[in-house]
């Protein structure tokens, strides 16, 4: 499946302006390059106000940037002739569920983006049961969204991606409002959309367990990448991160501090299986 | 709960009024409270009040939600007929009193107006009742549609009022939530008089309208990200189409009102001028 790239970044940066104070500007990007492969399941991570999520917004032309170029599968997003093309490919979860839900009943606001498109009827019925069966969400398909849980309502929100049949889902923090049963059921989705259906997953994130799970981790700090790699690599660098104000999966902190006391550990540990094991094997060779 | 709030009053059911087309539904409703004002005497009006009862039980929506439909115009009911009683003249004198004075019209009168009202509220809440506001809206878009032509954003408005059907339990919560977020900051919102009471609601309505403009802007993104223009190219999922019985419906009512006018004709007024 080697190896098209569907997003590309070329040096691109972006500011938010204001008007009332030039040199209070938030989420700013400076010179962010990034390939995106196909069927990749990346995570950005970062602290509050890093530009994570201008960087999401920057990938579907709801920005567009200062300087530099942003390409969704060879078009560029700051054309404004071709910004439907573009959210054909790129379809975007946000945080809250709430405000991303449009109508009153379940099925028919995961119809709403194929009817946008101009989708024919049948086809239309068919994909909604399908992103609904997808999601697991079909049982609640004549169900009123504000009587939904929060993951509930999420997983309605990616099927209303998903019926569009975009190639690429950005999700923008989509379990930080949740509890961590919603968490877990919203996650699930994420990989199944990833693994079972080959579609180009961008999580942007501040869990690290959530992020030990992708293909690829992106580590930013004012608005560049300062860690890129497999989590296995990024995760080494416990010290950077925690002065990026970042905090490192659980297994791998208590790894990294056994480590430190002298204890024969690896520094790859991403779960509490592998932490295990290794600490087995630590105290088998002491 | 708050959070149990249904959006209008549907009730959920099967029946044939369910399942007929909103279109029409509305159309008939429509039909109906104009030939409840022509009705002229006893024999019309008779058949309206059958039209209406017969209505409600073919919804099979229970008496009692029914019932409650009418609860709150129970005092206007009330009010115009005792004011008709006294006020309207004509005809043979019941009482003629001193000061109060009544008359066969005056009852009359006030007899058809409860009627009426009442069958009306019941006939329309007939339709709230057995019609999804999805439903409703999508109706009203299609009905309103010939006045694109005058440039009239139809579809435009129809999605505004979904989105406002949408939105009111959302907004309910963060009315609850605010509410109960102030009073833990000390707020006094249940004591003082109506004055103070208005004023201290300023603390609620303004946090309320931050956030419902930070909910608007991510919902315009949130509607950018999934092709919403506003424009044309749309389709519809749920094609509304009018099937036999909607036209068995439409035969129904245009018989109704040919009775109402021949009762009319054939009975004459009850009225005396």
């Amino acid at each position: 499946m080697e190896d098209k790239v569907i997003i590309k970044f070329d040096n691109v940066s972006f500011a938010y302006k204001n008007e009332e104070d030039e040199t209070a500007a938030t989420g700013v990007v400076d010179g962010f390059s990034i390939d995106v492969p196909e069927g990749q399941f990346l995570a950005v991570l970062g602290h509050n106000g890093c530009g994570k999520s201008t960087i999401a917004k920057l990938m579907n032309g709801i920005l567009v940037p200062d300087s530099g170029k942003v390409t969704v599968d060879g078009i560029d997003t700051s054309d404004d002739a071709k910004v439907t093309d573009v959210r054909k490919t790129v379809g975007m979860v946000f945080q809250n569920p709430d405000n991303q839900i449009v109508a009153t009943i379940v099925e028919d606001d995961v119809a709403f983006g194929p009817e946008n498109l101009g989708v024919d009827p049948k086809e239309i019925r068919q994909r909604v049961d399908d992103a609904l069966m997808a999601v697991g969400m079909y049982d609640f398909r004549g169900r009123e969204p504000h009587r939904l849980s929060g993951g509930q309502k999420q997983r309605v929100a990616i099927a209303g991606v998903l019926a569009m049949n975009t190639k690429c889902v950005v999700m923008d923090e989509p379990t930080a409002m949740l509890d961590p049963h919603g968490r877990q059921e919203v996650m699930d989705t994420i990989q199944m959309l990833n693994k079972e259906r080959g579609i180009t997953v961008i999580l942007i994130t501040h869990y690290m367990d959530e992020a030990v799970k992708a293909d690829r981790v992106v580590v930013m700090d004012e608005g560049r990448i300062v860690l890129d790699g497999v989590p296995k690599d990024v995760f080494k660098n416990v010290e950077k991160l925690k002065t990026l104000g970042l905090d490192v999966p659980q297994a791998t902190e208590l790894a990294y501090r056994l480590r430190k006391a002298g204890f024969p550990i690896a520094d790859d540990i991403l779960d509490e299986e592998e932490c295990a094991a290794a600490i087995l094997r630590a105290l088998e060779v002491k | 709960m708050i959070k149990d709030i249904t959006i209008g009053q549907y009730y959920n059911g099967n029946s044939v009024l369910h399942r007929l087309d909103a279109r029409m539904k509305i159309i008939l409703t429509v039909a109906f409270i104009v030939s409840i004002f022509i009705c002229k005497n006893f024999w019309s009006l008779g058949l309206m009040v059958l039209f209406t009862l017969q209505t409600v039980i073919i919804s099979r929506v229970p008496l009692k939600m029914v019932l409650k439909s009418i609860k709150p115009i129970a005092i206007i009911v009330l009010f115009t007929s005792v004011i008709n009683i006294f006020y309207i003249k004509g005809g043979t004198p019941l009482i003629d009193g001193r000061y109060i004075d009544i008359t066969t019209n005056g009852v009359f009168t006030a007899l058809f107006m409860a009627l009426r009202i009442v069958c009306l509220v019941v006939v329309s809440s007939m339709l709230t009742y057995t019609t999804t506001p999805t439903m409703l809206t999508d109706a009203i878009e299609k009905l309103l549609s010939p006045l694109k032509i005058f440039k009239i954003p139809v579809s435009t408005l129809a999605m505004m009022m979904t989105l406002a059907l949408r939105f009111i339990p959302t907004l309910v919560d963060e009315i609850d939530r605010i509410t109960n977020a102030q009073k833990a900051r000390g707020a006094n919102l249940d004591d003082g008089n109506f004055i103070e009471r208005i004023k201290a609601l300023v603390p609620i309505i303004v946090p309320l309208f931050v956030s419902s403009i930070r909910r608007a802007i991510e919902l315009a993104d949130a509607m950018d990200c999934r092709c919403y223009t506003g424009g044309p190219g749309r389709t519809r999922m749920k094609q509304m189409k009018f099937c036999l019985r909607d036209f068995i419906a439409l035969i129904f009512i245009v018989l109704f009102i040919a009775g109402i006018v021949l009762l009319n004709y054939y009975f004459g007024a009850v009225l005396v001028k």
